[in-house]
């Protein structure tokens, strides 16, 4: 089932072209790796899907973004950034409380809900919730990096997100906590969608269903990932998998 | 290589001792108050209304009037400089009215004390006829003290990380509810220190009270907004040129207590600061 759909999708900041064209489906439950050099608009292309592009006051977009076929320019803001999460580059925690951090895009919502579960069960699927479960009130500052970044996906689950952005989640983090970080977004996809853009090649290959390649904003190649890290159909991917540049 | 060194030297010696010399009228101006006003401290002095022409007895209701005036310049500059520094900060776009509002803050801060007095008596004391009150005077104070509670407010505002905007807004949080539990709360302590800061010059000046309320000697407490009030700065200048044979204690006795006020309060800005530092998280 197509849950996000990218027609011919333009982008610009003033007068520098960040995406050309982009067409692209995203299927429900599957991990998508986005992987490309520096600056060949990876990240835009993921800020697009929840419109966090915007904040910068010279964007400009041609093309359309559907989620579940309904044009997102149409959605309420706040809802679709609710039904789609970003989980960003470095650790980003509030300066709040664990527990205030894990709580407070629900909050925001106005969710009157059973605040102490959502918290258990969302630092649960971010496999964080037996490193914090004693020290909920503490400033999430006092956490290390990689549990931080783990505080970060729980605080993205707890909106109950359909889909979850995850923006080179790993490029502060060590190889023991990226292992952990992965092996949430394995076990995540059961329940959601997941867009994830990475530096990281191996990580591409390793967690995602399908890979996209960007290069100077295109998309270049989409493929299943065995058949673009092994059989790539344009020679651009196979020089970039191979290290030839980026 | 020695001509480098001596150079060196010579650079230091001149710029510690520009330094230096900051200390010294601060440290000068402190110690002839403290050891002229000093001996007119007492609890009489502190507590009772001026007697004899304002030769003897107290100075109590020009610190009662002071305090009203600041009060009621806080009360009416710090909602709006604040809501003003917000809009700015948060909401504003770059566009040729917003960049002259903040052009005009600038000025705003530039304008000479005794201008704001004068504006003070044309639009409050007459055209709104408020009269010379303590109204008239704290609004004039508000508005001279707005200029640094928005140029502070903004700067709290702005040193909030951007990043947690954006964490807030992914996560669906609207514009008002980032600036609320978000922002706001990591910009209240820069806030208050910049208001304190505003409070306390309001305090000290004496050009927009000059018109708008000072009264010359009222032996009595104010009882609302539209009475008259006696205030430190405005009585230290009557019983030192305009009083004959005033007893020079009383007059540095008079300059330390307004220089203890205003000390005080930004010594309540510098903890106020110092604790947050402390407790900073990110």
């Amino acid at each position: 089932m197509v849950k996000i759909n990218i027609k011919d999708l333009n982008i610009w900041f003033g007068s520098n072209q960040a995406l050309k064209d982009v067409n692209m489906e995203i299927q429900s439950h599957e991990i998508l790796s986005v992987i490309g050099p520096a600056n060949s608009g990876k990240t835009t292309f993921l800020r697009a899907l929840n419109r966090l592009n915007e904040l910068n006051i010279n964007f400009r977009m041609r093309g359309l973004v559907e989620l579940d076929s309904q044009d997102i320019l149409r959605i309420n803001l706040e809802l679709l950034r609710k039904r789609v999460g970003t989980v960003f580059a470095l650790p980003t925690p509030l300066p709040l409380s664990i527990f205030d951090n894990v709580v407070y895009g629900v909050r925001m919502h106005g969710l009157k809900k059973d605040l102490d579960g959502i918290a258990k069960q969302a630092l649960e699927e971010a496999y964080l919730w037996d490193e914090v479960k004693d020290r909920m009130g503490e400033s999430a500052f006092k956490l290390s990096g990689g549990q931080q970044q783990r505080l970060c996906i729980a605080r993205t689950l707890a909106v109950e997100p359909e889909v979850i952005l995850f923006d080179e989640p790993c490029s502060g983090l060590d190889p023991i906590s990226t292992a952990k970080v992965e092996e949430a977004m394995l076990k995540l996809k059961t329940k959601y969608t997941i867009v994830l853009v990475t530096n990281n090649v191996k990580q591409a290959a390793r967690v995602g269903d399908r890979t996209a390649f960007f290069l100077s904003g295109e998309l270049v190649e989409l493929d299943k990932t065995d058949k673009i890290f092994t059989a790539p159909s344009d020679q651009r991917t196979d020089d970039y998998i191979r290290g030839k540049f980026g | 290589m020695r001509n480098t060194q001596r150079a060196e030297k010579i650079a230091f010696f001149f710029l510690f001792l520009a330094t230096l010399f900051i200390i010294v009228p601060v440290g000068l101006i402190l110690a002839i108050i403290i050891q002229k006003g000093l001996p007119a401290i007492n609890w009489q002095f502190l507590s009772d209304i001026p007697r004899q022409g304002m030769r003897a007895g107290g100075i109590f209701p020009a610190i009662v009037g002071t305090v009203y005036l600041v009060i009621g310049a806080i009360i009416f500059a710090l909602p709006i400089g604040l809501m003003a520094a917000i809009y700015l900060s948060e909401y504003a776009k770059d566009n040729l009215l917003n960049r002259m509002i903040k052009l005009a803050i600038v000025n705003l801060a530039g304008v000479p004390s005794v201008v704001y007095g004068l504006f003070g008596l044309a639009l409050f004391v007459i055209f709104f006829k408020f009269g010379a009150s303590i109204l008239s005077g704290a609004l004039t104070l508000g508005i001279m003290i707005l200029p640094i509670i928005i140029t502070s407010s903004r700067e709290a505002l702005e040193s909030v990380p951007y990043s947690f905007r954006e964490v807030s807004f992914s996560l669906g949080a609207s514009k008002w509810q980032t600036i609320r539990h978000i922002v706001l709360p990591n910009a209240i302590p820069g806030i208050l220190t910049g208001t304190i800061l505003g409070l306390g010059r309001a305090a000290g000046e004496t050009a927009p009270i000059l018109f708008t309320v000072a009264a010359f000697y009222l032996p009595q407490l104010p009882h609302s907004l539209f009475d008259q009030a006696m205030a430190l700065p405005y009585h230290l200048y009557v019983i030192s040129t305009q009083v004959p044979n005033v007893d020079e204690k009383i007059r540095y006795g008079t300059a330390l207590v307004l220089l203890v006020m205003v000390l005080f309060m930004n010594l309540v800005a510098i903890v106020i600061r110092y604790q947050f530092r402390k407790k900073k998280k990110w």
